[in-house]
């Protein structure tokens, strides 16, 4: 086994360790902790399908990952108030049912991905990124002035949405749900960077023209990468959204775009746990520095430029040492 | 029937024309040389030939079909098979990587490019940044086979390599010629070798093609006067 596999190993199983640990110590907080950076990786995981492996640098994923949290909170809250969705032209009623909110997450994650990924995948370099910017602001405006689902101030669920046969309200059920999740997420997201379509990508981020001239569309390639990352990343918010029971246009809002993006960066951009590190250190500084200073982002910002200064493979990087093309 | 036709094609470069007549036609199974001197729009040629530049005037159609409209990836999908000159491989993936992510169903597989060149086989699990020049374009022949290609277009495939790896490649290029029947146009500058492998011959001048024939009609004194050979 290499370095950088052994290293993956000893990541991914941190996250459980450390909630068997909480456990036993009876810290059901530490235990909430280990689930939202499962949450935020998996999130991390989406956005560097798009990032990674296809060298798409979208300040807009927070559209994806509030959407997952809007659609958990809409269903949930017609749901909890017994009042239908819509009733013509057909009845659709809410739902408490975690598997049907990941479903509907997951496809408007994506729809919302192929309308904005057709558009913003016309451009590149730094005109892409102020398209994504742009349509994750106007998403997060058209948020706010939304009153029929809390504007500003959000929607709150009074009581998580339940998953058969778990009682979803306990810490640590909770997160061997989430845990489960970024783990088959992570197996896919593995698969698909070695099939030809994660190949031609990876290609195609080098050099499009060579792709081209093998028969493969880098438009179409991309567009594709772009909207399984949006999905990926709507399943997150939905899952954060049910974490915190709680979904407001902040999880629309191109901070939450650069706390992504800051997990992969952080972790490695396209190492394939590089957003579980990421993530994993994003909490860890937030929860230690956080208790020494309101200002801890400076710290964080100072991390931040040592890693792209100086690693640039992230922390995977710079422990696993060689550089290879994706793990 | 024509399996590719190139009628009079112009094509530029910004402001700067390139190409100012290329007429060029091909039969399915038709091994052709574009030969020149440097400068003269062969590279160009192949570029009109993959989409890659759009020609401005003239007429290009491929199996019957017009191309003018087509893009670089659906003119390879219909067919078009491109070894790029300067070789370039996907650096960044490894030789297994190259061939498999732009594969296409059909008779070249892994397997039958591996029998093709057995050194890219012993290398299957290395980067292609870390292979030799010439195993790098043994890799990019490979790839473009990958595609299962009806017309193999050789841009410079022996340019910059050691004699030794040359006389490797020409071997794979008369084999697929022999066995298969493959439909290739070839760009080289060695012309006792594309003696041996060509049935035909364009010659292009200040992008301009300004001698068309048979192989075997490329005689000295041809070759002299627009080869300077």
């Amino acid at each position: 086994m290499s370095r950088a596999t052994l290293l993956n190993a000893a990541l991914f199983l941190m996250l459980p360790v450390t909630a068997l640990a909480a456990l036993v110590l009876d810290e059901p907080f530490i235990i909430t902790l280990a689930t939202k950076v499962a949450i935020l990786a998996l999130a991390g995981v989406g956005l560097n399908i798009a990032l990674g492996l296809g060298g798409l640098v979208s300040l807009g994923h927070a559209a994806f990952f509030g959407i997952g949290g809007y659609a958990m909170g809409i269903l949930a809250h017609h749901a909890q108030t017994f009042t239908p969705l819509m009733e013509a032209p057909f009845l659709l009623e809410g739902t408490k049912s975690m598997p049907v909110i990941w479903v509907v997450a997951v496809i408007a994650g994506a729809l919302a991905a192929l309308a904005i990924g057709a558009l913003s995948l016309r451009t590149s370099g730094v005109y892409f990124i102020m398209i994504t910017l742009a349509f994750g602001q106007m998403l997060y405006y058209f948020a706010i002035s939304w009153p029929a689902y809390g504007g500003e101030d959000g929607l709150s669920i009074y009581v998580r949405n339940g998953f058969p046969g778990l009682n979803t309200l306990d810490p640590i059920q909770f997160f061997v749900l989430c845990f489960v999740i970024l783990a088959l997420v992570l197996f896919c997201a593995g698969r698909l960077a070695a099939a030809p379509f994660g190949l031609a990508l990876s290609a195609a981020r080098q050099n499009a023209e060579r792709v081209e001239t093998v028969g493969l569309s880098p438009y179409r390639l991309r567009l594709l990468a772009f909207v399984i990352s949006g999905a990926v990343t709507a399943l997150a918010g939905a899952l954060f959204a049910d974490l915190n029971r709680f979904v407001s246009p902040t999880m629309l809002s191109w901070h939450m775009s650069g706390e992504i993006m800051i997990f992969v960066i952080l972790g490695g951009v396209g190492r394939l746990f590089g957003p579980v590190a990421g993530a994993a250190l994003f909490i860890l500084l937030e929860h230690v520095l956080g208790g020494l200073s309101d200002f801890w982002h400076v710290y964080l910002g100072l991390l931040l430029l040592l890693v792209v200064l100086f690693a640039r493979g992230g922390m995977i990087g710079l422990a696993a040492g060689r550089e290879v093309a994706h793990d | 029937m024509s399996f590719l036709t190139l009628d009079g094609i112009e094509a530029f470069y910004g402001p700067s024309q390139a190409l100012f007549g290329v007429n060029l036609s091909l039969a399915e199974g038709e091994v052709c040389a574009l030969m020149g001197r440097n400068g003269m729009g062969k590279s160009s040629t192949i570029k009109v030939i993959c989409r890659l530049l759009k020609h401005s005037a003239g007429h290009l159609a491929f199996d019957g079909q017009d191309m003018a409209a087509v893009p670089p990836h659906k003119a390879a999908r219909a067919g078009l098979g491109l070894v790029p000159e300067g070789r370039r491989c996907f650096p960044n993936l490894t030789v297994h990587e190259n061939l498999i992510a732009a594969a296409r169903p059909g008779h070249w597989d892994f397997d039958r490019v591996a029998a093709l060149f057995p050194r890219l086989a012993e290398r299957r699990d290395q980067s292609a940044a870390s292979l030799s020049g010439g195993e790098q374009q043994m890799l990019s022949i490979g790839r473009a086979l990958m595609t299962n290609p009806r017309l193999l277009l050789l841009d410079e495939a022996t340019e910059g390599l050691a004699p030794v790896v040359r006389q490797e490649i020409w071997a794979a290029v008369r084999q697929l010629k022999s066995s298969t029947g493959m439909t290739i146009l070839v760009v080289d500058k060695s012309l006792a070798e594309l003696r041996q492998v060509a049935d035909s011959a364009v010659i292009l001048e200040r992008g301009a093609t300004v001698w068309s024939g048979a192989m075997a009609q490329v005689t000295p004194v041809v070759a002299d006067q627009f080869l300077g050979v």
